[in-house]
């Protein structure tokens, strides 16, 4: 198979595992054998990844599924037919005819097809309503059918089935319920116990489970109107997604008389030949080992097989860990090695349990009867002990005298790096990619590539299911470790220094700009992530204009137009509305602006407006009548406070026991335009009832009978997290006082882009040493801090203001430097309700 | 007068601006042909770049507005969107394999910069 010379190779089938195998092919071709490779594809797109499919509802375009774009075919001389499937194989003359007549002769055949929905024959599965859950088409036709629904069911509880159950959810239909045959969901992953607790957490997210439910007839008319059971109950639905399992696609090859299996799939040997030595099967379309491998690692390792013997390096394809772990609309599920040893009888074992009903949490190990090797198990609730049960079970680790420390957690403080490193080098790390530990710790220590992008890069280690990430991370730390490096957080390749050293250097120095500070401190010519970070910096310290002095080319985009670039490249302009008190006047003032440039108007989370699509060149225009009717600039660019918000309080509430609202105005005006390592978002409550959700805020403030309480680290986002209690019943001066002494303080020593919820969760000693600061001034620097935050406030100047009347900075906002009158061409809405949208990206 | 007749035939230089109306080490876009290009200014290491102004990844018109910096020794810019990010040199993305961005000869003769297209 070493004679190689001009060969032709064809693929029939343009998914994650027939992309893989070219992948595999063009990469491992380093010797330059000459092939000639065509593609044919069912689907009108290029393959992409289907194991994220449910992302495509929660926002991902078919554009991120993409594996690699058309233009990578064609820059490695590919012919890929889409839209195009092979109907027949004439194994005589070795050639294929496409449905579109095109015949291709081939020297090698790899059969790559696939599967499809199985739809188990229920009278009424053509239905209008009835859907299956494959392709990115699939979901188009749900998506839009879902518009008009109401309630949804899924037949079929196993994993692809709880993902559609979660994508009905995520299209807001009312009703989302899960049908299944077996007395249990994912009857194959995961054992009765665990299964409760997955339903009970999938149930409080409002899913609606039904076991034991055999499907006799689909009701309705022409659509769907309900499923009738073997028990004579009926479920009412307006639309129905079947997700009872795959079908692998052989027709082609059942047609061609290549051996296939009687229950589908076609037959191939070790590696992976079907009874035409000529011709392969990869993927879910082969049965190997008496199976049917119907996860993407395995399917990736058959593409590796194939792709390594036709490049004469004899591989072969060995039984498969189908060990999985997903996360399951929120919640985690993983199962590995064998996870019904006992039930089966397959291995004599022991069996240790964790259940927490309270918590959602079940672990189950099973042990060798002599207590030595961990031969499988389960986790719902909580899998973050995956990575390293897997690998212990895969490498067969003596287990330690108390195999429940393996799922109880380490209780004894362990360090977090200590646990990855402690595995054989060839404990496979990635196994979507094949890639073990060796591998990674020579391209971490050998080539330098300590980053996760950098080995993403190099090895394509994390690029498939993504769940290896925490492991590689550890290892970048264990290695770094091991070589002695001391791991700091430094800014990136151009400082050795964390964000909190370079402030005090530049600080002690006096230095004012980033040229010196990249000469004084740095090398190289700077980067995205040190300029925003050296720019936030010198505006914390000397609080001067950010665009002035060769400033503006250091700002992240928003800072540099000082305002927030938006899809299709205009921006948004938000003006301060401190406390989000506004009048009349200024309220006709924002409309008449935003009819004047045509833009789009929605009233933000932090009680102001946002005005959307201004062009570039607009900016200046619009922030001087903007600034004509009293507005300032909101900072909705800048890593700086944005809004606090509050509610209307005693000046109005019949509940209210202070004036939130004067509160909120003065703390707006206060700390408006200070630059911090991330933005800040404040509120100010009027009474216990919380009505402006301060708790969720960076610093947050309620009133109470005596004064004011004082709440910081607080944060919304992914990851909510609730302020925690610095200081109660204190009265206004003390509290602004505090305020200046926490800010300043976290400006001083947090890491660039870290929120004050995370630097909290990182401080050594916590807020228990926070309040030792800032309240008890242990470190004695109190009054500094006091005083830095005063000379901020001081200096306050709205940038807008000063942009508008400087004819030199004002100039730069031009989308063409050689016409500044014209806007960018490209630019494009569309109608959206009565106002418009950006144009949607491809 | 804004077409210089160069010594490559195959390259026919246009005036895009005046050299200070580019910031220092950062860039701006000019419309040449009714083509958008990226011209950056790099001050620190004494270099001019030109490059499609079309960010590759979403077919945003917006790397001109990117920050600019380097790799190892390889200049590069940041486009303001995702964070690609791709040499100056080659037009190569440094991030994702997938993208290529094309590049433009640059000349700045006598405070003007022309690009060659």
């Amino acid at each position: 198979m070493s004679d190689n010379t001009n060969r032709r190779i064809v693929v029939i089938g343009n998914g994650m595992v027939g992309y893989k195998f070219c992948e595999k092919l063009i990469a491992k071709n380093k010797n330059g054998h000459h092939f000639s490779l065509t593609v044919f594809g069912e689907e009108p797109r290029v393959a992409y990844d289907r194991v994220h499919l449910s992302a495509y509802f929660a926002g991902k375009s078919a554009d991120d599924l993409t594996l690699a774009p058309e233009r990578w075919y064609a820059e490695n001389g590919i012919d890929l037919y889409l839209t195009d499937p092979v109907v027949d194989i004439d194994r005589e003359r070795k050639q294929v005819r496409s449905h579109h007549g095109l015949v291709v002769p081939y020297d090698y055949l790899i059969l790559a097809t696939g599967s499809g929905a199985f739809v188990p024959s229920v009278a009424g599965v053509e239905k209008d309503g009835v859907f299956v859950y494959r392709t990115i088409e699939d979901l188009d036709f749900i998506q839009s059918y879902a518009r008009k629904a109401r309630k949804g069911a899924v037949l079929g509880g196993g994993l692809l089935g709880l993902e559609a159950a979660k994508a009905l959810l995520d299209l807001g239909l009312e009703e989302a319920h899960v049908v299944e045959f077996a007395p249990r969901l994912m009857p194959r992953q995961i054992d009765d116990a665990g299964s409760g607790i997955l339903q009970r957490q999938l149930e409080s997210l409002g899913l609606h489970i039904h076991l034991s439910k055999s499907t006799q007839e689909i009701t309705g008319d022409d659509a769907i109107t309900g499923m009738r059971f073997a028990d004579d109950s009926l479920l009412e639905v307006d639309m129905l997604v079947i997700s009872a399992g795959i079908r692998p696609r052989d027709e082609l090859a059942k047609a061609s008389g290549l051996d296939t299996h009687p229950r589908g799939g076609i037959l191939v040997n070790n590696f992976l030949q079907t009874s035409d030595p000529t011709i392969f099967a990869i993927g879910e379309c082969a049965v190997v080992h008496h199976m049917i491998y119907g996860l993407v690692a395995p399917g990736y390792e058959m593409a590796d097989v194939v792709a390594s013997r036709l490049l004469g390096d004899e591989k072969e394809f060995k039984p498969f860990d189908m060990s999985t772990k997903l996360k399951l609309i929120g919640t985690d599920v993983a199962s590995f090695g064998d996870p019904f040893a006992a039930e089966s009888g397959t291995h004599a074992c022991r069996t240790i349990v964790y259940e927490n009903r309270a918590k959602g949490v079940y672990k189950r190990i099973n042990v060798s009867a002599d207590g030595k090797e961990l031969i499988g198990g389960i986790l719902v609730g909580d899998a973050e002990q995956y990575n390293m049960l897997l690998q212990t079970c895969k490498n067969k680790t003596i287990l330690p005298p108390d195999p429940e420390d393996l799922i109880l957690g380490s209780r004894g403080g362990e360090d977090a790096g200590a646990g990855v490193m402690s595995l054989p080098d060839d404990a496979l790390i990635c196994s979507c990619e094949a890639i073990t530990k060796a591998m990674l710790c020579h391209e971490i220590s050998e080539k330098g590539h300590n980053t996760v992008d950098a080995l993403k890069k190099s090895t394509k280690a994390c690029t498939g299911c993504g769940g290896c990430t925490p492991m590689v991370k550890d290892l970048i730390l264990g290695v770094m470790k091991q070589q002695g490096v001391y791991v700091r957080n430094i800014l990136c390749e151009h400082f050795d220094y964390t964000r909190q050293e370079l402030l005090d250097l530049v600080k002690i120095n006096n230095l004012k700009s980033y040229g010196s500070i990249l000469n004084q401190f740095g090398h190289g010519d700077g980067c995205e992530v040190c300029k925003p970070a050296v720019a936030s910096i010198l505006a914390s310290l000397w609080n001067e204009n950010i665009l002035e002095k060769g400033r503006a080319t250091i700002q992240d985009s928003n800072d540099r137009f000082l305002a927030n670039i938006q899809k299709g490249g205009t921006y948004s302009v938000v003006p301060r509305i401190p406390g989000g008190e506004i009048s009349p006047d200024k309220l006709i003032a924002i409309g008449q602006v935003a009819k004047r440039y045509g833009l789009y108007t929605k009233i933000t989370g932090g009680q102001r407006i946002d005005l959307f699509g201004a062009h570039v060149g607009d900016l200046p225009r619009i922030w001087e009548e903007l600034i004509a009717a009293g507005f300032e600039s909101g900072h909705a660019y800048g890593k700086s406070l944005r809004t606090v918000k509050s509610c209307v309080g005693s000046t109005w509430c019949r509940y209210g026991v202070q004036d939130s609202v004067s509160f909120a105005i003065e703390i707006e005006e206060r700390y408006k335009g200070i630059r911090s390592p991330h933005k800040l978002k404040s509120g100010v409550s009027g009474c216990v009832r919380e009505c402006a959700e301060a708790q969720s805020k960076d610093f947050g403030i309620i009133a109470t009978e005596k004064g004011w309480n004082l709440y910081i680290g607080g944060n919304g986002g992914s990851k909510p997290q609730h302020a925690q209690l610095l200081a109660s019943d204190v009265d206004k001066e003390t509290c602004i006082r505090y305020i200046d002494r926490f800010l300043m303080f976290y400006i001083k020593t947090a890491d660039p882009l870290t929120r004050t919820a995370t630097w909290l969760n990182k401080l050594d000693g916590g807020m228990t040493y926070l309040k030792a600061v800032v309240i008890d001034d242990v470190l004695g620097i109190a009054a500094d801090l006091e005083r830095e935050m005063q000379l901020l406030v001081d200096t306050f100047k709205c940038e807008w203001t000063e942009v508008v009347e400087n004819p030199e900075l004002r100039q730069r906002f031009a989308h063409f430097v050689n016409v500044p009158e014209q806007y960018d061409p490209t630019v494009q809405f569309d109608a959206l309700r009565d106002q418009k949208r950006a144009k949607e990206w491809r | 007068m804004d077409v210089l007749v160069a010594p490559n035939p195959d390259i026919t230089w246009h005036l895009a601006c005046e050299a200070d109306a580019i910031p220092e080490d950062g860039g701006a876009c000019a419309l040449i042909n009714g083509r958008q290009i990226a011209i950056f200014n790099f001050t620190r290491r004494g270099e001019w770049y030109a490059t499609d102004n079309e960010c590759p990844h979403r077919q945003q018109m917006a790397l001109s507005r990117g920050m600019i910096g380097s790799q190892g020794d390889e200049p590069k810019v940041a486009c303001p969107f995702h964070k690609k990010t791709f040499s100056l040199q080659s037009g190569q993305c440094l991030t994702d394999d997938a993208y290529q961005i094309a590049t433009y000869p640059v000349k700045v003769d006598a405070g003007f910069v022309y690009i060659g297209v």
